[in-house]
């Protein structure tokens, strides 16, 4: 569970203070989906940041399963990130030189795993998100939608508890941005909790609660029903 | 899959680049491996023609600067013949044998040729002064038993072709030439021909076998035949001494030069050093070399590596994003600068060994083989250049903010 409190975050830019979280405090339970909304600039990537234990706030507190993520050093956030979270990525990040199975082998090659369960894993998950005749083909190779998929089965790698996703439908066409969302729905059902940042309401939709971001201040819009 | 399997990777995405900075390493260790494989091959070979020579002591005239052991009568100066007969009178602890030498130009047949006059061990025997010292009934020297390591005067010097390596023969008359190998060839003479020379008719003694020096196309014929028949008169160009090698090296070249203070001593192992001395430069110019195209493919390395870090941003940033750790992205780059430097050192040695087999035989006529202790040097050295030139580019790669992988970012 995240428990953020009073987290503010400032940059300055130009001589200037820029505001991009203020003072907001936010609570996701284990197993929650939502969607974090908002105009561009209003501090949607710099809270997925915070979550992702990559950006320690100004001022706050970032509890994540009752442990305060940013009293742990860069390492120990580091190796928390490849066991506890998995992100999705608007352009999906995928390493251009390397195939669908490599893609999906590098989290578990950093988490310590042997080659062999390496393979076995990323098998499994390619299988999992119906790329198992495209293993071995590079992302230039495949659609845009099997690269988001393979971005997937990357996240699903080392069976994270959270997943966070920018924009992870942001690519798609409408027929693939389906099939994204019915896959992080499946994940979530698989008791994941799943923060999504979006600037679509459809794909907002999906999520169990929506939060909009404005000027860094976070609203609670509502408790939708999972698409 | 590991760490090493994405390095190899991703090498290969891109590698022109690498192959740039490849060739700078690659450079610098050829010159280092090529020179020195031809330097250390070319102090071998002098420390054995120096075991070799026979004479390994010169006496010139003052004014002669000695460029070419083998040339060492061809300056045009002379000195009077007597000084041989003085060092033979001296009786100097250490002589073993005399070889004075006068050297002038002839034609064979239209065809010019370098005469050298040379005096024949016979030749001292018959001189009755020298008999009635007692010096010849062995070789000059060793009655008194000077030498705990005897100069090789030549126990096989009885045939003619001891002079190719002893420079000294027991026997020659005084219309007998003794022809170098090259010079045989362009004269299209044998043994026993008859040469028309200097007026007279010369009859070939022997054809040396190849030495691979200047003797090779030289003629050579009786001290004395050839002083007459020039004109030249009683001189030489030179006396070399064949001494014993613990005396040439120690106190007989002040005796020599008390002795016949009008001339110049030489020793051989002066000729060596001025030899081992260039080798020593050409040594260390070869780590100057090496040291400058490994600072050039250092920076190439080092300016490679940081637009690969620029390059591949987002790529670091996910991988920190996903849990690699700054140690992880540190290695990344580190580990391809070794992969670059090794292979970079071990392409070198191979270069640089095959020049040296090229160069080594046109240009100092030695035979290189390949010396395995330059391919350790070639490799550590390349490779500790490029690692410590990319240390900076993957601190700064280990330093990437991994939120840069965010849309916005």
């Amino acid at each position: 569970m995240y428990q953020l409190s009073s987290v503010t975050q400032t940059y300055e830019r130009r001589g200037q203070i820029v505001t991009a979280l203020d003072n907001a405090d936010l609570t996701i339970p284990d197993n929650d989906f939502i969607a974090i909304v908002g105009p561009s600039g209003s501090g949607k990537t710099t809270l997925l940041s915070v979550l992702g234990g990559m950006l320690a706030p100004s001022t706050g507190d970032v509890m994540l399963d009752g442990q305060s993520l940013y009293d742990l050093s860069v390492e120990e956030r580091t190796a928390l990130r490849g066991q506890k979270i998995g992100f999705v990525f608007q352009s999906f990040n995928l390493i251009s030189w390397l195939t669908a199975r490599e893609n999906v082998q590098i989290p578990l090659m950093l988490s310590g795993k042997t080659a062999k369960q390496q393979e076995e894993r990323a098998m499994e998950m390619l299988d999992r998100v119906g790329l198992s005749d495209r293993t071995d083909h590079r992302p230039s190779e495949m659609s845009q939608g099997q690269q988001q998929r393979v971005a997937l089965a990357r996240t699903l790698a080392n069976d994270p508890q959270i997943i966070l996703a920018d924009e992870p439908t942001g690519n798609l066409d409408s027929e693939t941005r389906q099939q994204v969302m019915n896959y992080l729905n499946e994940f979530h059902q698989d008791g994941r909790t799943i923060v999504m940042v979006t600037h679509d309401a459809d794909t907002a939709a999906f999520a169990h609660r929506t939060i909009r971001l404005v000027a860094g201040v976070t609203h609670e819009v509502s408790m939708a029903r999972a698409a | 899959m590991k760490l090493r399997h994405l390095i190899w990777k991703e090498l290969w995405q891109r590698p022109t680049p690498m192959l740039t900075s490849l060739l700078a390493v690659t450079l610098g260790v050829t010159a280092l491996v090529a020179i020195q494989n031809i330097t250390v091959f070319s102090e071998r070979k002098i420390a054995g023609d120096m075991e070799s020579l026979g004479a390994n002591v010169l006496v010139l005239p003052p004014s002669v600067t000695l460029q070419d052991y083998y040339g060492a009568d061809m300056h045009g100066h002379t000195m009077p013949e007597e000084y041989v007969t003085r060092l033979a009178l001296a009786r100097l602890p250490g002589v073993e044998n005399l070889a004075p030498k006068l050297c002038v130009e002839a034609d064979v047949d239209t065809i010019p040729v370098t005469l050298t006059g040379i005096l024949p061990k016979s030749e001292f025997q018959a001189k009755a002064s020298w008999q009635g010292l007692g010096m010849l009934g062995n070789a000059v020297g060793s009655d008194r038993g000077c030498c705990a390591t005897a100069a090789d005067t030549g126990q096989a010097d009885n045939d003619p072709n001891s002079l190719a390596t002893t420079r000294t023969i027991a026997e020659l008359g005084d219309r007998d030439v003794i022809l170098g190998r090259d010079l045989a060839s362009q004269l299209g003479a044998k043994t026993g021909d008859t040469l028309p020379l200097l007026g007279e008719d010369f009859t070939v003694l022997t054809v040396l076998p190849s030495t691979g020096t200047i003797d090779d196309g030289r003629m050579f014929a009786h001290l004395h035949s050839v002083q007459d028949l020039s004109g030249a008169g009683p001189v030489v160009n030179v006396i070399e001494i064949m001494a014993c090698c613990e005396d040439a090296a120690g106190g007989l070249i002040t005796n020599l030069s008390a002795e016949l203070p009008e001339t110049r001593i030489v020793t051989i192992a002066q000729v060596v050093q001025t030899q081992v001395a260039v080798n020593g430069l050409m040594s260390r110019l070869s780590w100057v070399f090496l040291s400058i195209l490994l600072l050039v493919g250092g920076a190439s390395i080092a300016s490679v590596m940081y637009a690969n870090v620029t390059e591949r941003r987002k790529e670091i940033g996910t991988l920190m994003a996903i849990g690699a750790s700054r140690n992880f992205v540190t290695q990344m780059f580190l580990g391809k600068a070794a992969i670059l430097g090794l292979a970079g050192g071990a392409a070198g040695f191979i270069v640089g060994t095959i020049v040296a087999a090229v160069l080594g035989p046109q240009l100092l006529g030695i035979h290189v083989r390949p010396m395995p202790m330059l391919l350790g040097v070639g490799m550590a050295s390349a490779t500790i250049v490029a690692v410590v030139a990319s240390l900076l580019p993957a601190r700064r790669a280990a330093g990437l903010d991994p939120c840069l992988v965010f849309n916005d970012a």
